[in-house]
């Protein structure tokens, strides 16, 4: 199932959460939100959860309206709000199973589907336990639990991996990535890697605004634009290699990196390659090119070129 | 249908779960036991097989008990936010609210079969009349349903309980006694609306033995007015 978010606006006062933002994620994709926090992530999410109404704009899932078919789209949508909100003096097992019934699972399939889930949940060993006894991790779990019990096609997760333990984290950016491939997904996170790590696209929003939308690849060649070399140059003067690197007509910037070990940094020009000039210098010059790699900006740099106002 | 049975079922168990219910049932059937049959006495002096003084006493029980048992229903919901869970299953607003009116009044109808003994004891002792008797445990479930209607609401407006039942208790006692007392010194027009909206008025009458349509409309347009206020307090979430 598909959704589509069309020119969607929520108000909370004057002002606004979300403005004007339109996209859509495909069946088998994971899309991942990130931002920084009030960004609008949480408001957008709750406005596909029929749980907001938008002030303006429309949003379909599958064939179903949000605002007019509320119950169906209700009926195919898996959803793990932020905080993770449980009826904590209840028994994880008698928890799930009213989740399991209020789902519409038939009578016969309660317990199976209860079984099933918590398994897949690596929550067995607590089934017993009210969820006010668990820690934040296992909280965790029975939320996706309760998510996922319905095998709905589509995932809305409000940051689903806080509070989890490393291992626990990796588990569920598999578990994500496993279901991912039939369903679509939506998760968000303030964590590059993890949004990095388990989602096929990545769409940033500051200020209520889609600033970025693309893969991870996508995103770090756009905030590139200029090539950026590390290059190490032996056999020669370390004065006279930084000169003539300035020099160069391609090289914009020349900073050294490590003195004793002639280790520079080169960013050329906008749209240009510096390469094949670095290498004729040396072999002109009769010196050792011993490292020439590029550097990658860092997704962490995006985000911030993005979303620091 | 289904669905308001699962959430009824789920709040029984809660009510159950956490000892609301039983400190309820025993508060319940220890104060109306021991007015009814203890301390006032009327019972044994009124030289009638009657259930009246019981009725009479559990008019005041209940107004005072309800408001503890309908306090949480949505305001612990709006706190720690499971509502959002809730409303987001494939449940609708009105399936919500009276799944939950419906949970509080089974509690109700639990106390209130907890004191069938007293009826067959004062059965024993005399001619009873079973209308009478009919009526007005038919009195005390249409009373419990408007209180736990209002008290459904009150719980909605906020996220703290005590302030739900605060809200409901002086709500209620509008109903319970300040409009009856208030009819007593107009005349006209306003004196028999006042008095009309007095509960004591229709329940008074009812635990009589008289079954009357207006006394079933009084009770059955606040119930409904209570659940239909709630319920727009949840659509209203959606447009915060």
């Amino acid at each position: 199932m598909d959704i589509v978010v069309e020119k969607l606006t929520k108000r909370y006062g004057s002002q606004k959460a979300v403005d004007n933002i339109s996209f859509r994620v495909k069946t088998g994709e994971v899309l991942g939100f990130l931002g920084p926090n009030g960004a609008g992530k949480t408001t957008t999410m709750k406005a596909i959860t029929t749980f907001l109404a938008p002030d303006e704009g429309k949003i379909t899932v599958g064939n179903y309206s949000v605002d007019e078919d509320a119950d169906e789209v209700k009926k195919h949508i898996g959803y793990l709000p932020e905080d993770n909100p449980l009826y904590e003096e209840m028994p994880i097992i008698d928890y799930l199973k009213f989740v399991a019934q209020i789902e519409g699972i038939e009578k016969g399939k309660v317990e199976e589907k209860v079984r099933e889930i918590i398994e897949t949940c690596g929550i067995e060993a607590e089934k017993y336990k009210k969820i006010i006894e668990l820690s934040k991790g296992y909280k965790q779990r029975v939320g996706l639990a309760q998510a996922l019990i319905h095998n709905p096609e589509v995932l809305i997760l409000d940051e689903p991996t806080t509070g989890l333990d490393p291992n626990q984290i990796i588990e569920i950016r598999e578990l994500i990535k496993k279901i991912g491939k039939e369903k679509t997904v939506i998760l968000s996170s303030h964590i590059l890697a993890e949004v990095e790590a388990t989602c096929d696209r990545i769409m940033i929003i500051n200020n209520g605004k889609i600033v970025a939308d693309g893969t991870a690849s996508e995103l770090r060649k756009k905030a590139q634009g200029k090539e950026i070399l590390k290059v190490t140059i032996e056999d020669g003067n370390i004065n006279t290699i930084y000169t003539s690197l300035q020099n160069l007509e391609e090289t914009e910037l020349v900073d050294i990196l490590d003195k004793s070990g002639n280790i520079f940094e080169v960013q050329s020009k906008v749209e240009k390659s510096s390469r094949r000039a670095i290498f004729k210098l040396c072999v002109d010059n009769q010196w050792m090119l011993t490292q020439m790699s590029f550097i990658e900006a860092k997704l962490e740099d995006v985000f911030r070129e993005l979303t620091m106002n | 249908m289904k669905q308001i049975w699962i959430i009824t079922k789920r709040e029984l168990q809660a009510y159950f779960d956490s000892l609301m219910a039983y400190i309820l049932l025993i508060l319940f059937l220890g104060f109306s036991g021991f007015f009814t049959w203890i301390y006032g006495s009327d019972i044994f002096f009124i030289k009638q097989a009657s259930l009246q003084a019981f009725f009479s006493i559990a008019y005041w029980t209940l107004f005072f008990f309800i408001p503890s048992l309908t306090m949480r229903l949505l305001s612990e919901e709006n706190k720690t936010g499971t509502i959002e869970l809730l409303l987001t299953k494939p449940v609708t607003n009105w399936q919500v609210i009276m799944g939950k009116f419906l949970s509080a009044l089974a509690l109700i109808v639990i106390a209130l079969l907890l004191t069938l003994p007293y009826y067959f004891t004062v059965a024993s002792l005399g001619n009873i009349d079973n209308g009478q008797v009919f009526s007005g445990y038919l009195a005390l479930i249409l009373f419990s349903s408007m209180y736990i209607s209002i008290g459904l609401y009150t719980s909605s407006v906020t996220n703290n309980q005590i302030v739900s039942y605060l809200l409901t208790l002086s709500i209620g006692i509008f109903f319970q006694i300040i409009f009856g007392m208030l009819s007593r010194g107009v005349s006209g027009l306003i004196g028999h609306i006042l008095n009309y909206l007095s509960v004591y008025t229709h329940f008074e009458s009812m635990t009589r033995g008289v079954i009357d349509s207006r006394d079933i409309i009084y009770f059955l347009s606040f119930i409904f007015l209570g659940l239909v206020l709630s319920e727009t307090m949840l659509i209203k979430k959606r447009y915060t």
